[in-house]
């Protein structure tokens, strides 16, 4: 059997311990049950609620691995959802039927649109990528809230809903719309060079430059593909409630997404990326929040907790941990 | 503190030192001792546990066996101010001084306890100069110390080790950034601290350097002890053969090049009058198949930025450059690199190696990148191929997928010299393709060079080492400020006449 990678032993460890926890005191935690033809239950719940972060942050791990960040994936979340919400409202307003998967191309071409613009900044203007992503971060919400005029726009339409109501072989839909993006965004890193120019250009930009990798194009690359996932996970949170809400789609999600990438061990100064350390960060804080909120926590102290959990995962990430892990397997070996 | 009269007393013992890291013993049971007021040299190749060694003994690394006398009694350092404070000093090779702080600042850097509210400054600049004054200094304290020569700011560094009640100092490559009367200065000040009864542990590189001012030698080779002796007694082809294991290089002298034939080939690059203003004016040069030209010249006499230039790092500002007959506009390293050139930089950390990437990745990094982003090779085929050079290189690491980072700076060396030939360059630049590197190593990439000339390549070499240069170029370009004074052919070209050109700029 291959070695677990190191950098996905903590949160693995800690996830485990987290459903242990529930094995003991949720009662009913692994219960799953079969309604309506999906499978319903904490667990499924906990993948389904997981999704737009889980696909945030695999945008945000390839931002990370250039060195640099993106905060403004909240902001584009709430921009493709606004832009599908507005296209189907108008549609229903005039009693036609908007195509749906015209609203979602147009929705993340928008968001696509945006992950451009910050790569434009990051690499061509030379804007340090905190700023530049900052602009779009506090700029973004202002445009969502200029195109639905400061209104939560509704809508009825059910078949842009199942995108994120539905399940399809009893799974939830943005399960396997999340497991398609990691997929694809794998398979584009590793099964091409795309990868290794990533963790070239973010360990060492001008070896990376000598050697003729064309580092600005690659981090370009990064920024946009970021910019796309965050379109996808703004689409997901428009569909399930069937609104968008410019003010309150997607707050704060950048946060979530840049702990879920340090959890999974990709370091924040860039180079090597893990996408499945990420996607199992991402896990890992949704099964945290939704077994503090099974347990009957007061929200207010949610967030302390989960806080508590980062910090213990980013300890056991830490560079003495690690020397102190293969000390003492040279030592049993 | 006074010598002993009949017999210097051991200062510092180490008995039986074993250090091991992962799937390596780096100090394998090595015995060394010091004596006050003696200088010691501890010499050995990248990766023979010099750098091992001097961590333990400073309290960077636990010791895994053995132990540490300092004046008869054990000690066990637990960090670098625990060593500090039993009077263990180390001055490395990388000044880590705060250049904006003024000379007595830098003296008392870490001598003041902490915990005391407020400086006494009057105190510190005595301090200063009191320690300034120990090593036959004269300078104002208050200044700051970026007004001061390389050379001065190591000796600033030394003076800051032995500031408060030092008994052992080791000097790790204090002298590798120093011209040759710098040096001269730090010996000075090293025999004054010999005489005030302070042992030393000097690392060095160059053997001259060694010669000019050692009492003893200590050689580890591959983590052991392989010998000790006074100075007198080991001479510099015993000391050579310890190091490297097999006879020296110099035994068996690579072929001085033979002047360039009678025929002179097409050249493969050609640069006519090539500037960039502040970096170089008005190059001139031409470089065919199987020639080498030596670009000699002090620091800053415009080698590196020529090569730049060459490979479209930075763009020309006037000048014409033609690759294998075409003339080249709107140049840049990708197109650079797509022609057919290679390009060594000088500095392997800055923009060398990519740390984290294992060493298959860092080999092939160039091939994939003009392979472009939809022609990876398949990742058996990658690791072939990676091992094929680490075998013939003589990389020395059991295993490819090892990040670049944990190999010592002459193997990094290897595998960025085998990042180009991955690609088989028609023109390969190499700067400084031997700084900071071991003899051992040095020998084989020298001789790799006469190899690929001799395989058609055309390269050009910037190098400090004038020896180096004469061993393996055909012909060399003497180079001051920015420009290229005279090209010769090596066979006309003697030590003293290059010397002459570059410090006085006549022939």
């Amino acid at each position: 059997m291959k070695r677990i990678p190191p950098n996905l032993v903590a949160p693995l460890c800690i996830l485990a311990a987290i459903l242990l926890f529930d094995l003991f005191f949720s009662p009913g935690f692994f219960h799953l049950a079969f309604i309506n033809g999906r499978l319903q239950g904490s667990l499924v719940d906990i993948l389904n609620r997981a999704a737009p972060v889980q696909i945030l942050s695999v945008g945000m791990t390839l931002v990370i691995a250039t060195g640099g960040v993106d905060l403004s994936v909240g902001a584009v979340m709430s921009i493709s959802g606004t832009v599908a919400a507005l296209l189907l409202s108008r549609a229903e307003a005039s009693n036609a039927k908007a195509s749906v998967p015209q609203v979602i191309g147009l929705a993340m071409g928008a968001a696509l649109v945006c992950g451009i613009w910050n790569g434009i900044l990051v690499t061509f203007v030379d804007l340090q990528p905190i700023v530049a992503t900052l602009l779009l971060m506090v700029a973004g919400r202002g445009l969502a809230q200029l195109l639905s005029d400061g209104q939560i726009i509704t809508f009825s339409s059910p078949d842009y809903g199942n995108v994120a109501r539905g399940a399809t072989f009893i799974v939830p839909n943005p399960v396997w719309i999340a497991i398609g993006f990691g997929l694809v965004v794998a398979a584009l890193m590793r099964r091409t060079s795309l990868g290794l120019f990533l963790e070239a250009a973010g360990g060492n930009a001008v070896a990376s430059r000598l050697s003729g990798i064309d580092v600005r194009w690659i981090k370009f690359a990064a920024y946009a593909l970021c910019g796309l996932g965050a379109g996808i996970a703004g689409i997901i949170v428009s569909a399930d409630i069937k609104a968008a809400d410019a003010n309150n789609a997607g707050l704060y999600l950048e946060l979530d997404a840049i702990l879920a990438v340090a959890i999974g061990g990709t370091s924040l100064r860039g180079g090597r990326f893990s996408l499945i350390g990420s996607a199992i960060g991402a896990i890992l804080m949704q099964a945290l929040t939704t077994t503090i909120l099974s347990r009957g926590v007061p929200p207010a102290a949610t967030l302390v907790l989960k806080a508590a959990v980062v910090v213990g995962v980013c300890l056991f990430q830490s560079a003495r941990f690690t020397e102190w892990q293969a000390s003492r397997r040279s030592q049993t070996s | 503190m006074a010598v002993d009269s009949t017999a210097q007393t051991e200062l510092l013992t180490l008995r039986r030192i074993e250090k091991r890291f992962p799937g390596m013993i780096a100090l394998d049971g090595v015995n060394f001792t010091l004596k006050a007021g003696e200088i010691h040299a501890l010499m050995g190749e990248n990766g023979a546990g010099k750098s091992t060694l001097i961590k333990v003994l400073t309290g960077v690394l636990p010791l895994d066996g053995g132990e540490i006398l300092l004046d008869g009694q054990a000690i066990c350092p637990a960090s670098t101010f625990a060593a500090a404070h039993l009077g263990i000093r180390t001055v490395y090779q990388e000044i880590n001084l705060a250049t904006n702080l003024s000379v007595a600042e830098n003296v008392c850097l870490g001598q003041f306890d902490a915990r005391r509210v407020g400086l006494d400054w009057k105190g510190m600049i005595r301090l200063g100069e009191e320690s300034v004054a120990k090593l036959g200094l004269e300078l104002d304290v208050r200044r700051p110390l970026s007004d001061f020569s390389v050379a001065i700011q190591q000796m600033i560094a030394i003076a800051r080790a032995i500031a408060v009640t030092p008994k052992v100092l080791i000097l790790d490559e204090p002298t590798s950034s120093l011209d040759s009367a710098e040096v001269d200065q730090v010996f000075r000040v090293m025999r004054k601290l010999k005489d005030l009864g302070l042992g030393i542990v000097f690392v060095s590189h160059f053997l001259d350097q060694i010669y000019a001012v050692s009492d003893r030698i200590t050689v580890l080779r591959n983590g052991k002890l392989v010998a000790t002796s006074p100075i007198s007694e080991m001479g510099p082809q015993d000391l050579v053969r310890h190091m490297i294991g097999h006879s020296p290089s110099e035994e068996t002298p690579i072929e001085r090049e033979p002047t360039a034939s009678s025929v002179k080939p097409e050249p493969i690059i050609r640069a006519k009058s090539l500037s960039r203003r502040m970096s170089v004016d008005s190059v001139d040069l031409s470089v065919g198949p199987g020639e080498v030209l030596g670009l000699a010249g002090l620091l800053g006499s415009g080698r590196t930025e020529t090569l730049r230039l060459l490979f479209g790092v930075d763009a020309k500002d006037g000048g014409d450059l033609e690759f294998n007959g075409k003339p080249l506009t709107r140049w840049n390293c990708r197109k650079a690199i797509r022609a057919g050139m290679g390009f060594c930089t000088e500095d392997r950390k800055v923009s060398g190696i990519i740390p984290e990437l294992s060493v298959r990745e860092n080999i092939l990094l160039v091939l994939q990148a003009r392979r472009g982003i939809l022609g990876p090779l398949p990742k058996r085929q990658q690791q072939e191929l990676a091992l094929q050079l680490v075998k013939k290189l003589r990389i020395a690491t059991t295993d490819v997928e090892k990040p670049i980072q944990f190999l010592s700076g002459g193997n990094q060396q290897k595998c960025l010299l085998a990042r180009w030939l991955v690609i088989e360059p028609k023109l390969l630049l190499l700067d400084e393709p031997t700084r900071g590197i071991d003899v051992g190593a040095k020998a084989e990439i020298l001789q790799l060079i006469v190899e690929l000339r001799k395989q058609g390549m055309a390269l050009i070499i910037a190098d400090s080492e004038l020896s180096e240069l004469l061993r393996v170029c055909t012909s060399t370009a003497v180079m001051r400020d920015r420009k290229i004074l005279q090209t010769l052919p090596t066979s006309e070209l003697t030590e003293e006449r290059v010397m002459a050109l570059m410090a006085e700029g006549n022939v």
